[in-house]
């Protein structure tokens, strides 16, 4: 452990190599978790399916990039599309029947049953390999090939930073968009307003899959994907969105970026065992703080 | 009168079984075998179900096996254990009690393995089994369980031996890391490499345990392209394989050599997926089709290989041709105990020792066999060429990984 310390001091570019890295893939996880944050927001449903929803997207890119041919970053706009159909659909079926639940517990079993029928359906359809679609975009040295940084991972950050800031402008300004934040706010008004409350809740989860098939698209060309995997995602965009808390754009975006940073300086000094483990206690920690701070302002206020 | 015609015809269905089944019985012996052919491990399952199928196909087309001169035919049930443990032992349970099948044959993974063996041992039915290598399913003191294939903490073993003689400098300088996943079969293999290293005195400079549901071995790799060792051993079933070759290209990490379990499963030689990426790796593996082993049943191993071709389609991966090993062994043993009593096929289980085209088959007194090395296959351009131990290869180990 201390030889690995030693090695960051005396070598920083093996601890910018972790840190970038762990920024430019934390974009992806960002997105994920905004789509996350926007469903448990707006709908007040957290989705366990999310994951899922995201190797799926995956899934999509390969097999539009091995079947047919299609460049795996030209592939993003329909797998966003396809994810947004899917979305509506999965809406409909059962994502409606959830809404008002006063019983957070039934929103996780459900999405949680969804979760595994996906799984095994992707299982079914996709084969239970491994798979990955490299672009094969090379690699970008820095600093006398001291710092490599892979393009793949260049170009997938700037996607997810510009569907990121599209998505801010969209809930801004758009019509769709006041309506999602309005009836995040105060749905009873919003329906009061004339504002079709159902349509706005469709709306949202189908952007909500269609943040994901995005997201896949961008872990399938980075990393590999299987059908059991999405689990992963799923946890990791829940701990971005505590951390940074409901609501907070930005705070998603560093919380994404700085977790995967984290990650990684962390996995490099104490082991690849332990980095879950580190981030998850710093969640705790966290967790508690907030809620210490949180008793002493209502004992101020009382 | 519906009712009444769905009664007769139930009786009748019922009387015609019973009729029939008591024939069906007087000539084939019953194997029953539980495999993974939903879940996780569908694709090694497959392999295994069609390994155990040509095994059956042509030990029948050879007469079966003969006991008390009377020949019967084998004959397999099988189940989907949908990749679960829980679900294995059921079923093994059910074969055994309701199927009544004379001898089982083994699941797919050590996982599944281990949940069935108690099961086979309890009602004393013999099980040979051809792909669960985890070591600790040989320290429980089954009695009623024989294994094919070699156990895991001899998966990478060679490697270690390899880069001792390949490194060209003392072995105190040799440096290696270890990326193993934290599961008991992957483990197995970590403490066999970590015995071979402690033996040859070299120095482990990276030893990380990966998580299971790995995704990223970003910190992993980091540390290899800074410490720079001479051998890096890779074991994180197929996801560890492709993540490992896919992300140690992103991150421009690279050593001497890279010794990998799990690449044909994670479909390395796919060129057209993985490139040139994997070039070099060198792969584990329990069998292949061009080492020099033959047998009765298919003569060589190149022409078992040829004849699962011709079959199934592609080339058979180690998986299938243990598989038809197990098949193999378990006739073997049926016509040498001349009886299908269970107590005695076990002994001559035991008794084996037999050359197949699988390699020679002789099991130690805790199941496993004691008469086969791994091998270690280099990857170059999506074929495989066996370079290790000595006495099979095919051709010279490239070193250093160009």
């Amino acid at each position: 452990m201390i030889t690995y310390i030693q090695i960051l001091i005396s070598s920083p570019e093996f601890l910018a190599q972790l840190i970038i890295n762990g920024l430019l893939v934390g974009a992806i996880f960002a997105l994920i978790a905004y789509g996350l944050a926007l469903i448990w927001g707006v709908m007040d449903i957290i989705n366990f399916a999310q994951g899922e929803m995201v190797i799926f997207g995956g899934y999509l890119t390969y097999t539009l990039f091995y079947q047919f041919g299609i460049h795996p970053i030209l592939t993003i706009p329909i797998v966003a599309i396809a994810l947004y159909i899917f979305g509506l659909l999965i809406y409909k079926s059962v994502i409606n029947r959830l809404l008002g639940e006063k019983d957070i517990f039934i929103t996780i079993l459900a999405t949680f049953g969804l979760a595994i029928l996906m799984q095994q359906l992707m299982q079914a359809i996709f084969g239970p390999d491994v798979v990955t679609a490299n672009p094969e975009l090379g690699m970008l040295f820095l600093f006398d090939g001291q710092l490599i940084i892979s393009n793949v991972q260049l170009v997938s950050f700037f996607i997810a930073v510009f569907v990121g800031v599209a998505m801010f402008i969209l809930m801004k300004y758009s019509r769709m968009g006041q309506a999602i934040r309005a009836t995040a706010q105060n749905p009873r008004a919003s329906r009061i307003l004339g504002i079709n409350i159902e349509k706005v809740y469709a709306n949202t989860f189908a952007i909500n899959a269609a943040l994901c098939g995005i997201g896949g698209s961008l872990v399938v060309m980075v990393w590999t994907i299987h059908p059991f995997i999405g689990l992963v995602y799923t946890f990791r965009s829940f701990m971005i969105v505590i951390l940074a808390g409901l609501g907070n754009f930005l705070g998603i975006i560093f919380a994404g970026m700085g977790i995967s940073s984290l990650e990684n300086v962390t996995g490099f000094i104490i082991g690849a065992e332990f980095q879950a483990a580190v981030i998850f206690c710093l969640l705790v920690i966290i967790l508690v703080t907030r809620s210490i701070r949180a008793r002493k302002r209502r004992e101020y206020i009382q | 009168m519906f009712k009444k015609i769905l009664s007769a015809a139930v009786t009748m269905l019922a009387l015609s079984g019973l009729m029939l089944s008591p024939m069906a019985m007087a000539d084939t012996i019953k194997l029953g075998a539980a495999v993974s052919l939903s879940g996780k491990y569908s694709t090694a399952g497959n392999h295994t179900q069609k390994g155990y199928d040509l095994g059956l196909k042509y030990v029948n087309s050879l007469g079966g096996v003969v006991v008390d001169g009377k020949s019967y035919n084998l004959e397999v049930i099988y189940y989907d254990d949908e990749s679960t443990p829980a679900r294995g032992a059921s079923l093994a349970e059910r074969l055994i009690l309701r199927d009544k099948v004379n001898f089982m044959l083994g699941p797919y993974s050590s996982g599944l393995t281990k949940a069935i063996a108690p099961v086979t041992e309890e009602h004393g039915v013999p099980m040979v089994e051809a792909n669960g290598a985890s070591r600790s399913l040989f320290n429980q003191g089954y009695k009623y369980m024989f294994a094919v294939l070699s156990t895991s903490e001899q998966y990478l073993q060679e490697a270690v031996n390899q880069i001792a003689i390949k490194a060209g400098k003392p072995a105190s300088e040799i440096t290696v890391a270890l990326a193993i996943e934290n599961d008991p079969f992957s483990q197995d293999i970590r403490a066999g490499v970590l015995d071979d290293v402690k033996r040859h005195g070299m120095k482990v400079v990276i030893d990380d345990k990966l998580p299971r549901d790995l995704s990223d071995m970003t910190s992993t790799l980091v540390k290899v392209k800074a410490l720079k060792p001479d051998l890096l051993v890779v074991s994180g079933h197929s996801k560890g394989a492709a993540l490992s070759v896919r992300q140690m290209n992103d991150l421009g990490a690279s050593v001497n050599m890279l010794a990998m379990t799990h690449c044909e499963s994670a479909k390395l030689h796919d060129t057209e997926k993985f490139g040139t990426l994997p070039n070099h790796a060198l792969c584990a593996a329990q069998w292949s089709p061009s080492v020099s082993s033959t047998g009765a049943v298919f003569g060589s191993a190149m022409n078992y290989s040829k004849i699962f071709e011709d079959t199934y389609g592609y080339v058979p991966p180690y998986q299938a041709a243990e598989s038809t090993a197990a098949v193999i062994v378990m006739a073997d043993a049926i016509t040498r105990a001349n009886s299908v009593d269970k107590d005695a096929v076990r002994d001559a289980l035991a008794a084996t020792d037999l050359s197949t085209f699988y390699g020679q088959i002789k099991f130690s007194e805790a199941g496993n066999n004691i008469a086969k090395p791994m091998i270690l296959r280099q990857l170059i351009d999506g074929k495989y060429y066996v370079v290790a131990p000595a006495n099979v290869a095919e051709a010279e180990l490239v070193y250093p990984r160009p």
